[in-house]
């Protein structure tokens, strides 16, 4: 039997997708009638409460949480998210109800033989209840208290070689897309550099030293599946420089229907039959394609990368062979000054072992950071009250004009003294040996 | 219940402590084919919805299944995944960006097994398990942010509007129907830690009443100057004010600058902002990230505020089917969203959405909002 009622979320339980609401009844289920045995730290009855105290949220329209005082594990200032409620007495199971996030492995791939350990350990010293993942990318742990927190880092760390994810102040934990272990438009090896760049900067991941949170994501190529360019401090985007390969024998593969168009991934409705002219030459950005004779052309020196004829004919098209990735920094969702796409800073770096030419500009651009931010100032709104010229200069990186969409829109130009011939120290009874007063 | 040690002693917490250990090595997870052909893939197909083939150089194919879930989900739940993935995948699985859940074999012989297993299985209250589908020109699963199940300030629920706009939304979960993919996020407050301000059609909670003021307990449990400090907009300032004969200090909020953030609140408990009637839901369309053909782009708000009706979010996805619906019917192919919106002009979205049009949908913050009005003679009656 239930513990709370819960009308409005049993509501829930219907219709096609899959309901979080069964789930949690299923585990609180499991948890009281506990055939393993398992020795449960927190609560029995948590997964009652959970429900209970959503229930009373879907009641009011309001939630119940409230943000604790700052709950973690020794030495680190991250990886923990405190959590009280605000009716204790009605839902003493969930009262305390601390969150940790675990560092995701790169590219979300899994054995059985892992989860089934986390989710033991889970099980037995928190809720149960996960997220697979937050938003950030972390697996996260919801609802446990505060003295299982050290308990629980002991046994990731101990038996499951596994660390802690960030959260406040500091580098969040880094995600990437799946990338070349199964996709064919990776530019460079996402999991790899993910990888790197997370144990690279642990101290930075676990002990908060910057102004606010600063994140990392690794897209492979332009289709950004991870969304690096919108949500990431610093977005590392797969690109090529060289010329795309095409079989042209694929190509009148996909113009004589014997492949589907997007790899099928219109296959629910009829458009027609595929007509390259349109559907590819047409919509090409840059207008550099052609097809003529049977035979398709692309003017590469014209051609900004853009995935849609890859993408639209992948049995023809391929990546090129020079490889490596883009830089963009700054991204953020709207709050404060409006939303931040990345601004782009290296147009391209090729991807190698030890990455130096990649960690020299990271650590160039926290230097700047971390001595010019404000408290609770994004890298992009650093950027943005600063200037992009100072993002160059502490990068040392020369201008271009891939760096700008167009070029300003006033002529306010800040020169610099050494800019100018002579500099700004001219002398006043020369000039007025020429112009009376 | 008794307190079981783990080897942790609180007596001397660096005794075997071990840190700054990172994640597990994502090489110890990889399935056997996707070891052996990483960065040697040739080209995919979407063989049905939710089914892709991967293949490679070698000529070997790896075949992928992919299912929905709640990203909230219970170890029991889990632990199924397992047993699945124990059964047909040699024990291996990986979770997408947007909370699929992937599970891969080595020939297609293996694919209807694994297919119909998957798709046999249902929660006691009727739902899927692991609907198949998430793939192509369709509408893949919700990312999103804890709403009321875990957050402090959020101005709506997130697994509770995401479950009932996937189910509006599950046929086309299911087919490849659209003129290209529709992403849909939701993040249920500004902050928007899931970032969906670049989706096809983002569902974001909002407040709309400034936090109250606790004045007898403000001082006792905040640090008022690390309040002042949270707050984005700088609304708050120090004061004092008379409470049951005393002169207290505590805070002034600035109601007119107040842009309900919730980051006081953060700070400080006394500063609560939830409210029945304040809170509930702002519609925004036409972002992606992509760089696909146009560049990424932002959503722009087009609803500016639903009531939260739970459990089911009524009107919430009803403007959400009747967005996806005139999207379907008059976009072109390979077109997102927002290229949609773009070429009809968003006079016209408007119309065919019919949406009504108010002064809450224009621009007044800060100096972007002025790149929004419209600068051209160029416009639809
Ligand atoms: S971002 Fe590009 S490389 Fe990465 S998974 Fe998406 S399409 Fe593949
Ligand atoms: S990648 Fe884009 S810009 Fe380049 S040729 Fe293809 S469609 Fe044109
Ligand atoms: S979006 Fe806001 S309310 Fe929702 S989980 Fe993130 S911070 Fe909390
Ligand atoms: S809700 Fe945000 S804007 Fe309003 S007072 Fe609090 S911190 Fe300031």
């Amino acid at each position: 039997m239930a513990k709370h009622k819960t009308p409005l979320l049993d509501q829930l339980e219907s219709g096609p997708w899959p309901s979080f609401v069964s789930d949690i009844k299923q585990h609180a289920e499991v948890r009281a009638k506990n055939t393993q045995k398992v020795n449960y730290q927190i609560p029995v009855d948590v997964c009652d409460d959970i429900l209970g105290i959503l229930e009373l949220s879907f009641k009011h329209g309001r939630t119940h949480w409230k943000h604790g005082g700052i709950v973690g594990v020794f030495g680190y200032g991250g990886g923990v998210i405190g959590r009280y409620c605000d009716v204790p007495e009605m839902f003493p199971g969930v009262a305390h109800f601390h969150t940790l996030r675990i560092n995701q492995p790169a590219g979300k791939f899994y054995k059985t033989e892992y989860l089934r350990q986390l989710c033991d350990l889970w099980d037995m010293r928190g809720s149960g209840v996960t997220n697979m993942h937050g938003s950030t990318g972390d697996i996260i742990l919801l609802g446990t208290q505060t003295a299982q927190l050290e308990e629980i880092f002991f046994e990731l760390t101990h038996n499951m070689n596994q660390d802690l994810g960030g959260s406040g102040s500091n580098l969040r934990t880094p995600s990437d897309c799946i990338g070349q272990a199964r996709c064919e438009y990776a530019c460079y090896d996402t999991q790899a550099l993910c990888h790197f760049l997370t144990n690279q900067y642990q101290d930075e991941l676990h002990r908060p030293a910057f102004p606010y949170k600063f994140k990392f994501k690794l897209d492979g190529c332009p289709n950004c599946c991870v969304a690096s360019i919108a949500r990431a401090d610093m977005s590392f985007i797969g690109t090529w420089k060289d010329d795309i390969k095409v079989d042209q024998a694929a190509v009148k593969g996909y113009v004589g229907g014997e492949f589907k168009s997007n790899a099928g991934a219109h296959s629910g409705r009829n458009w027609g039959p595929f007509d390259i002219q349109k559907e590819v030459i047409g919509l090409c950005p840059t207008g550099c394609m052609k097809y003529e004779g049977g035979k398709l052309s692309i003017n590469n020196r014209e051609c900004t990368r853009c995935m849609h004829c890859i993408n639209v004919m992948p049995r023809a098209l391929r990546i090129g062979d020079e490889r490596g990735l883009s830089i963009f920094v700054g991204a953020k969702a709207p709050i404060l000054d409006g939303a931040q796409m990345g601004s782009l800073l290296v147009p391209f770096v090729p991807v190698e072992e030890p990455y130096e030419e990649i960690t020299e500009v990271i650590e160039a651009v926290w230097d700047w950071w971390m001595e010019e931010g404000k408290n609770r100032e994004r890298l992009g709104e650093l950027i943005k009250r600063q200037g992009f010229q100072k993002m160059l200069e502490v990068t040392n990186i020369a201008p271009v004009p891939q760096h700008v969409q167009e070029p300003r829109h006033n002529p306010y130009i800040f020169w610099k003294e050494d800019e100018v011939e002579g500099g700004w120290s001219g002398d006043i009874n020369e000039f007025r040996k020429h112009h009376q007063r | 219940m008794a307190f079981v040690s783990s080897g942790y002693d609180p007596k001397e917490p660096m005794k075997d402590r071990i840190t700054d250990i990172g994640p597990r090595d994502y090489n110890e997870f990889y399935p056997p084919v996707i070891a052996k052909n990483k960065g040697k893939w040739l080209y995919h197909e979407i063989l049905e919805p939710g089914v892709l083939v991967h293949v490679a150089e070698s000529g070997d194919e790896v075949y992928t299944v992919r299912v929905g879930g709640a990203r909230l989900m219970s170890v029991t739940h889990i632990r199924e995944i397992c047993e699945i993935a124990d059964k047909h995948c040699g024990g291996h699985l990986r979770f997408t960006t947007r909370n699929n859940i992937e599970f891969m074999v080595d020939s297609k012989d293996k694919v209807a097994a694994l297919k119909k297993d998957l798709e046999s299985r249902k929660f006691a209250g009727g739902s899927f398990k692991f609907p198949v589908g998430g793939t192509g020109a369709g509408i893949t699963n919700i990312v999103h942010t804890q709403g009321w199940i875990h957050c402090h300030t959020p101005a709506t629920d997130a697994s509770g509007p995401v479950k009932a706009a996937m189910d509006v939304l599950f046929d086309d979960f299911k087919t490849m129907r659209m003129p290209a993919h529709v992403r849909v996020s939701l993040a249920c407050c500004l902050n928007m830690c899931g970032a969906v301000h670049c989706s096809d059609i983002a569902i974001l909670g909002y407040h709309r009443k400034p936090p109250l003021l606790d004045h007898e307990y403000l001082d006792k449990l905040c640090e008022i100057p690390l309040a002042i400090a949270a707050c984005p907009t700088a609304a708050i300032k120090p004061a004092k004010v008379e409470f049951g004969g005393k002169t207290l200090n505590s805070v002034a909020v600035n109601n007119e600058r107040c842009m309900y953030c919730g980051n006081c609140y953060t700070m400080c408990p006394s500063m609560p902002l939830s409210d029945t009637e304040g809170d509930g839901i702002v519609l925004m369309v036409g972002g992606k990230v992509s760089n696909r053909i146009s560049k990424p782009e932002f959503s722009k708000v087009v609803v500016a505020f639903i009531p939260n009706e739970a459990p089911r979010w009524g009107k919430t996805t009803d403007t959400i089917k009747r967005i996806v619906e005139a999207y379907a019917a008059d976009a072109k192919k390979y077109e997102r969203v927002g290229e949609w919106a773009e070429r009809i002009g968003w006079e016209r979205f408007f119309d065919k959405c019919e949406l009504e049009f108010t002064h809450h949908l224009i621009d007044d913050f800060r100096d972007p909002a002025y790149y929004t009005w419209r600068h051209t003679t160029q416009f639809k009656f």
